[in-house]
């Protein structure tokens, strides 16, 4: 049977705030444990929440940037269950009026793209963490984390493949750093990811049972992960039995996913308004400031490029598909306004392969945007070639200095000087008759031979366009 | 006249003009009380009580006072004071030492009040006759057989009992006013939002309001002055300035229209309680202000709603006494299950256990409509009710409680016991202040006049309190083996 | 409506409360006659009636987004049940 795969995905992203939503303690990441666990944090009897405003404006900074609806009154809700990292018995929530209300995305898989629908984002507050490893009889509860801002983003299931999942997660995941509201790093759990899968026969309306895979922290694992739970639905489905809806966790090291014993079984969270918080008004002022002040977002960015820079799609969704990556080629440009194709090549090519190799993010590239940025200046002014440019790059990479110093040190500056070019090509032209006379006979590609010759004498120096020029007067 | 009957506002001129220090007077209270049998304090803080006394004596001395300085007093168990233990009457906060002050306990300090010790309570504010404490029944100083009112029962307790000026009290469905009226005090409720409720444990968080529980109005005025105020760390308390709430106790209420609701006069109250009533407000009538009836249809459903309501949000918020940050763990537990089924089943009380499942249950998956949901309905259509009712009168007027208190031990019930909530659970819901002043006495008992205002009305209904007691004297009453 | 035993033991469950034997069949008994005191409820229209959860029409005050909470792990800790290494202890949950 032919069956279709349908996914949905619950994305929290930890808001980028410095203290906690509900508590001014602090949210900094890798403190001593519990040391950043107030009062409030704890759960201490008789304290209560006041909601932090930089969290609100998050939310609501995601929501315009997904054109969504924002739900311009929200209440929070208490959801009740008992788990040792949850210190009051209960996740302050939002349930039937999230802060941002529908809305969507486009994403590109290959060659099409396809718009993915955002239910709801809601705010709520992190748990703390649990540590099984530290004590052979007990659990350790770590606090720091308990209160920290989460937004959960909520889609449709509208993706119908594990690599239509990971474009939709990469999106949001460029999209809340774009907009400055996540930090997105996810071995450190600042942005997770929770697929809902389920299959059913091709062509039939009805969705099918379906698992809620938690525990992924990457975007390949989540790729993995789908593609495994899909291979287990069918397995099922294909043997006659029947999916059972339930929390899968995904084990990255055995590559397997398992079932999350019995823990959703008896939960019936008792969501109800949160008595100490009041519903949150947002104001049609505070709309339209954050409106005003959202930044250029990437599908805005990508238009830009290619209607400014006159980058072809696939170049400026790549270029794009990252902020860091974004920001990288857009401070390139400074200096190289009317050569941002060569900047985009550079990015895409030799920088991007570099840093894949060696596996470093764009942001610790060792070679700047700055410093690249000389570089491609360098062969926009006709000082080195672009093969030359190369090899610059590569000791830039390698911390020999910057592409000045390098280019003086070695001395890799092109020859401009038309004399000095001319009296290598008579040398040439003067010892290769038998090529000459092939060249005027009509063997245009030859000229490669002359050309390698005057390279070879000049190190590579001769400027290209200078030499083609006087080899092709010089032979005719 | 013995000190310890003197009022707030005489004890401050007292020591103000050196007739007697604060370090005395703290010392005559912490006596009365150890030799007391009421019950009325969980923990004495005397070491504590003395070294603020001393420091109160040193202000005055140097004629840095204020009106309250060196004014001793007992604390209701239920809101946080750093370093000591704050119980709320459980057994589960037996062990909990705070890390931290209340704000109204923060407020108290800075005021420069002498705190006694820790007054009982019922356990985490559920009751109504004081009888749920895991410290023992508090016993009513105007008859120790009988029951002092709950949940702030220790603290009506020890001001009727003159163990203390006065006592700080929390109000959820009337545990100020209740034991007021039971030991013949003055209390009030102030209008929700009035004082913060940070660091205050919470029972119902919708519901919950602190007030003073004192011997006169003015006294109230005067305390409600400190206790009073917005906070920034309670996001339900309101952003309104605190007026002097002494300053309009003397206007005259020529002219005063009171309501009373016909439904505070129907089955179940007792008759000598409603004929002390009534007399109390002949005695109003005779001060120049006129009487209304007025109808609050909906409150005849003040019961189950406010007994949907508050345990809804009492499972909620007991939920954090889980045994794993603080308070009572069971003994080796075997595993996470078994930590929370023990310590929770250990540590809280009969009716704490209750209210907690009768929470569960009404918040749960298919019943959340037909009894939470339409709880909160209901609570609208009271809130509109005292609307209306407002609109043609000043005050609202009635008893605090059917009956005067009854005999420890002699409700076994939980529903009977509910029953004596009637009166008071109305203004809980509908966010309003309430007071409830000694008028008069049935069966050798003190009855309640209880005064409901509009929102943000303190002054007023302080005003209307203070007026009646220029009048009469229930309020100077002593119970026997208290003079 | 009236609650059976068993529900009531799966009431108390969820809330983590075990009852004996005894107290359950208490407890079955005391919420069903306050139930029977809640279901007065029904007797009301309230169709069109928005509930109410506060008392006050106030809205939320944000705070602004400061860190002044201090380390105070130390005084918090003091009074917790079982500690080590810095955190709460608790029997070995097995996920």
């Amino acid at each position: 049977m032919q069956w279709e795969t349908v996914i949905g995905l619950e994305i929290h992203a930890q808001l980028s705030t410095k203290s906690k939503i509900f508590s001014s303690a602090s949210t900094q990441f890798g403190a001593k444990p519990n040391s950043q666990a107030c009062a409030v944090d704890l759960g201490l009897p008789g304290v209560l929440p006041v909601l932090n405003k930089e969290a609100v404006n998050k939310a609501i900074k995601f929501g315009l940037a997904v054109n969504a609806h924002i739900n311009q009154r929200n209440v929070f809700d208490r959801k009740n269950y008992f788990y040792p990292d949850l210190p009051k018995g209960y996740q302050i929530s939002q349930l039937d009026w999230p802060i941002v209300g529908e809305g969507e995305i486009d994403i590109v898989v290959g060659e099409n793209t396809k718009t993915i629908g955002v239910t709801r984002a809601h705010l709520e507050e992190d748990a703390g963490k649990s540590i099984h490893d530290l004590y052979d009889d007990y659990t350790a509860v770590d606090l720091n984390r308990a209160g920290t801002p989460l937004l959960e983003i909520v889609s449709e299931p509208d993706m119908r493949s594990a690599k239509e999942a990971v474009a939709y997660a990469k999106k949001i995941h460029a999209l809340v750093q774009y907009i400055g509201i996540c930090d997105g790093n996810m071995q450190e759990g600042s942005f997770r990811c929770d697929a809902n899968v389920s299959i059913r026969p091709m062509g039939q309306e009805k969705l099918g049972t379906r698992a809620e895979l938690k525990n992924i922290n990457s975007f390949k694992f989540l790729e993995k992960a789908i593609n495994l739970e899909v291979e287990r639905q069918q397995d099922i489905l294909e043997d006659g039995g029947e999916v059972v809806q339930e929390t899968r966790l995904y084990d990255a090291v055995k590559h397997e996913t398992r079932s999350m014993r019995s823990k959703e079984e008896a939960n019936d969270y008792r969501y109800f308004p949160d008595p100490d918080l009041l519903p949150v008004e947002i104001s049609n002022e505070l709309l339209a400031s954050i409106k005003a002040d959202l930044p250029e977002l990437p599908v805005e960015k990508k238009a830009r490029f290619i209607a400014e820079l006159g980058l072809n799609e696939y170049d400026a969704d790549v270029l794009t598909s990252q902020k860091s990556l974004a920001d990288y080629f857009e401070t390139m440009l400074i200096g190289n306004e009317s050569n941002a194709k060569l900047c985009a090549n550079w990015v895409m090519g030799e920088l991007s392969a570099l840093l894949n190799k060696n596996q470093i993010e764009i942001q610790d590239s060792p070679v700047s945007a700055q410093e690249l940025s000389l570089l491609i200046q360098r062969i926009g002014d006709d000082t080195i070639s672009g093969k030359i440019a190369k090899d610059v790059f590569k000791a830039m990479w390698d911390g020999e200095g910057s592409a000045d110093q390098i280019i003086d040190a070695k001395g890799l500056k092109q020859m401009t000087d038309t004399g000095a070019i001319e009296a290598i090509v008579d040398e040439i032209i003067a010892n290769n008759a038998p090529q000459v006379e092939q060249f005027k006979s009509g063997n245009e590609k030859i000229l490669g031979f002359f050309v390698g010759q005057a390279m070879k004498a000049t190190q590579g120096k001769a400027n290209p366009k200078l030499l083609n020029e006087m080899l092709r007067s010089k032979l005719t | 006249m013995s000190i310890h009957n003197k009022t707030i506002a005489q004890l401050s001129k007292g020591l103000n003009s050196g007739e007697f220090s604060s370090v005395e007077l703290t010392q005559h209270y912490l006596d009365r009380i150890n030799s007391s049998q009421l019950n009325a304090f969980i923990t004495v803080t005397d070491e504590l009580a003395m070294e603020q006394a001393r420091s109160a004596d040193d202000k005055i001395a140097k004629g840095n006072a204020n009106i309250l300085t060196g004014i001793p007093y007992a604390h209701k168990d239920i809101f946080c004071t750093n370093g000591i233990k704050t119980s709320a009457g459980s057994k589960m906060l037996d062990n909990f030492i705070s890390p931290y002050d209340a704000t109204v306990s923060h407020k108290l300090n800075q005021a420069e009040l002498v705190m006694l010790g820790k007054a009982n309570m019922d356990e985490f504010a559920m009751g109504s006759s004081n009888e749920n404490s895991y410290y023992g029944d508090v016993k009513n100083p105007w008859n120790i057989n009988k029951i002092p009112g709950g949940s702030s029962g220790g603290s009506a307790a020890a001001v009727a009992g003159r163990l203390a000026p006065f006592a700080t009290g929390t109000d959820t469905g009337g545990s100020i006013r209740q034991p007021s009226s039971l030991c013949g005090i003055t209390g009030l409720k102030p209008t929700y939002g009035r004082i913060s409720r940070y660091g205050m444990i919470a029972y119902a968080s919708s519901l919950d309001q602190a007030g003073p529980m004192t011997q006169t109005a003015e006294d109230a005025a005067l305390v409600l002055n400190v206790m009073a105020g917005f906070d920034e760390k309670d996001s339900t308390s309101a952003e309104r300035d605190v007026e002097d709430y002494t300053a309009s106790l003397n206007d005259s209420i020529k002219g005063l229209t009171i309501g009373l609701p016909k439904e505070f006069f129907s089955e179940g109250l007792d008759d000598e309680v409603a004929s002390q009533v009534m007399a109390a407000v002949k005695e109003f009538e005779s001060m120049g202000a006129s009487v209304k009836e007025v109808s609050l249809p909906n409150s005849a459903y003040a019961i189950p709603t406010y007994y949907i309501v508050a345990p809804c949000e009492c499972s909620s918020n007991l939920s954090r006494l889980d045994g794993v940050r603080y308070g009572y763990r069971c003994d080796d537990p075997k595993d996470l299950e078994d930590l929370y089924l023990r310590s929770r089943s250990e540590g809280f009380g009969e009716e704490v256990k209750r209210r907690i499942m009768i929470g569960a249950y009404a918040l749960s998956a298919g019943y959340y409509d037909a009894y939470y949901l339409k709880a909160q309905k209901t609570r609208h259509l009271i809130s509109e009710d005292f609307k209306k009712a407002f609109k043609d009168v000043d005050v609202i007027m009635g008893p605090v409680s059917p009956t005067t208190a009854f005999d420890l031990g002699s409700v076994k019930d939980p529903v009977s016991m509910y029953l004596a909530d009637i009166y008071t659970l109305s203004a809980n819901l509908a966010g309003l202040p309430g007071m409830s002043i000694p008028a008069g006495f049935a069966q050798n008992l003190p009855v309640g006049l209880q005064l409901i205002g509009n929102y943000w009305s303190e002054s007023k209904l302080l005003n209307i309190a203070h007026q009646f007691q220029m009048q009469t004297n229930w309020h100077t009453k002593v119970p026997q083996g208290s003079e | 409506m009236s609650l059976s035993e068993e529900q009531v033991g799966q009431i108390a469950y969820l809330a983590r409360l075990s009852l004996s034997d005894e107290e359950l069949q208490s407890n079955t008994k005391d919420l069903n006659s306050i139930l029977s005191l809640a279901e007065q409820l029904a007797e009301i229209k309230t169709d069109d009636i928005t509930p109410m959860a506060h008392p006050l029409h106030m809205t939320q005050r944000l705070r602004e987004d400061k860190v002044t909470e201090k380390d105070q792990s130390e005084s918090f800790q003091a009074i917790a049940p079982k500690t080590g290494k810095r955190h709460y202890l608790v029997p070995t949950v097995i996920e």
